[in-house]
């Protein structure tokens, strides 16, 4: 388990960077109006990002004809399908994460 | 989803107050699922900071169209850029919003802080309730960032970037094993970058 002034510092690091990301662009709109590339990243980034974020999280999942990858495919599926159906994100999560739940917690 | 993180807190073998914690000084939602993720897996600070830049990236654009020139004081001005979230954005982006008065939009903000605070706590004071034979919660933050893909994905419509994503994933997860995070993110941001270059010089 990590130790606590790690954890407070993790903490700290990322709303000091998150807060910058949010304060400092206050003092450049007019160079941000102007700039082509950067309005173009924030419009692509997410999505990469986003799907960089779903693999890491699933990155030590061991890949194969076991339970754990069975509840891995079920739980994207159906989170991915409630979230196409009703753009409900919490339904979607807890619906996902349930599947995967009750795969897990039978097999094991 | 405040409730979730606040269970997770808990699930990840964290005291529940660090919900709180999370919750109230880093106010991002997607980036305390991450956090807490990096966290358990001692990532570098380094790692962590560049992880929350390039989560957050899309936070510098909503200067653009924030009302922060209808906030008054110092304090209340340097609080809403602070809490200047996805969801408050959204909501004072508006054109009616633009006449918004300063209190309002202090109390819409702090309003949004507190009920996120809230809901992280009670899920982290619930999850202590939750039995030890349920396994795989974790994968809350999976199906989490699976509907911010999706969400952005519907904006853009664009088959190939989560395919380059999930490349440079699987290369960087090959060469780095559990460090490869920078790696993944900085190849997929360089290829966009080049993408953009090579498609101006052509236009």
């Amino acid at each position: 388990m990590p130790d606590w002034p790690y954890i407070l510092a993790a903490v700290l690091v990322s709303a000091a960077i998150t807060w910058a990301l949010r304060a400092l662009p206050f003092l450049f709109i007019s160079r941000l109006r102007e700039s082509e590339l950067l309005p173009h990243l924030a419009a692509v980034m997410p999505v990469g990002i986003m799907t960089i974020l779903v693999f890491y999280t699933l990155r030590n999942t061991d890949v194969g004809t076991n339970p754990a990858t069975l509840a891995v495919a079920a739980g994207l599926a159906v989170t991915g399908a409630l979230h196409l159906w009703r753009r409900n994100a919490v339904l979607s999560v807890l619906g996902g994460t349930g599947v995967h739940v009750l795969i897990m917690s039978i097999s094991s | 989803m405040g409730m979730a993180f606040g269970v997770l807190i808990v699930q990840a073998g964290l005291e529940w107050w660090w919900g709180p914690v999370f919750a109230a000084v880093i106010f991002a939602g997607s980036l305390e699922f991450l956090v807490l993720g990096l966290v358990t897996a001692t990532a570098p600070l380094a790692t962590i900071a560049g992880t929350a830049f390039l989560v957050n990236f899309r936070h510098a654009f909503y200067a653009l169209s924030f009302p922060l020139h209808r906030v008054q004081g110092r304090g209340r001005r340097a609080y809403s850029t602070f809490a200047l979230t996805d969801e408050a954005w959204a909501l004072t982006s508006s054109s009616v919003a633009q006449g918004w008065s300063s209190r309002r939009i202090f109390a819409l903000q702090s309003t949004f802080h507190l009920a996120w605070v809230s809901s992280v706590t009670v899920g982290g004071l619930a999850g202590n309730l939750i039995p030890d034979s349920v396994v795989g919660l974790d994968f809350a933050m999976s199906a989490f960032f699976l509907v911010l893909a999706l969400e952005a994905f519907v904006v853009r419509r664009s088959a190939p970037l989560p395919i380059v994503a999930l490349v440079c994933s699987l290369v960087s997860h090959l060469l780095f094993g559990d460090g490869m995070l920078p790696a993944a993110m900085g190849s997929f941001i360089f290829l966009v970058i080049l993408d953009f270059y090579a498609r101006r010089r052509r236009a």
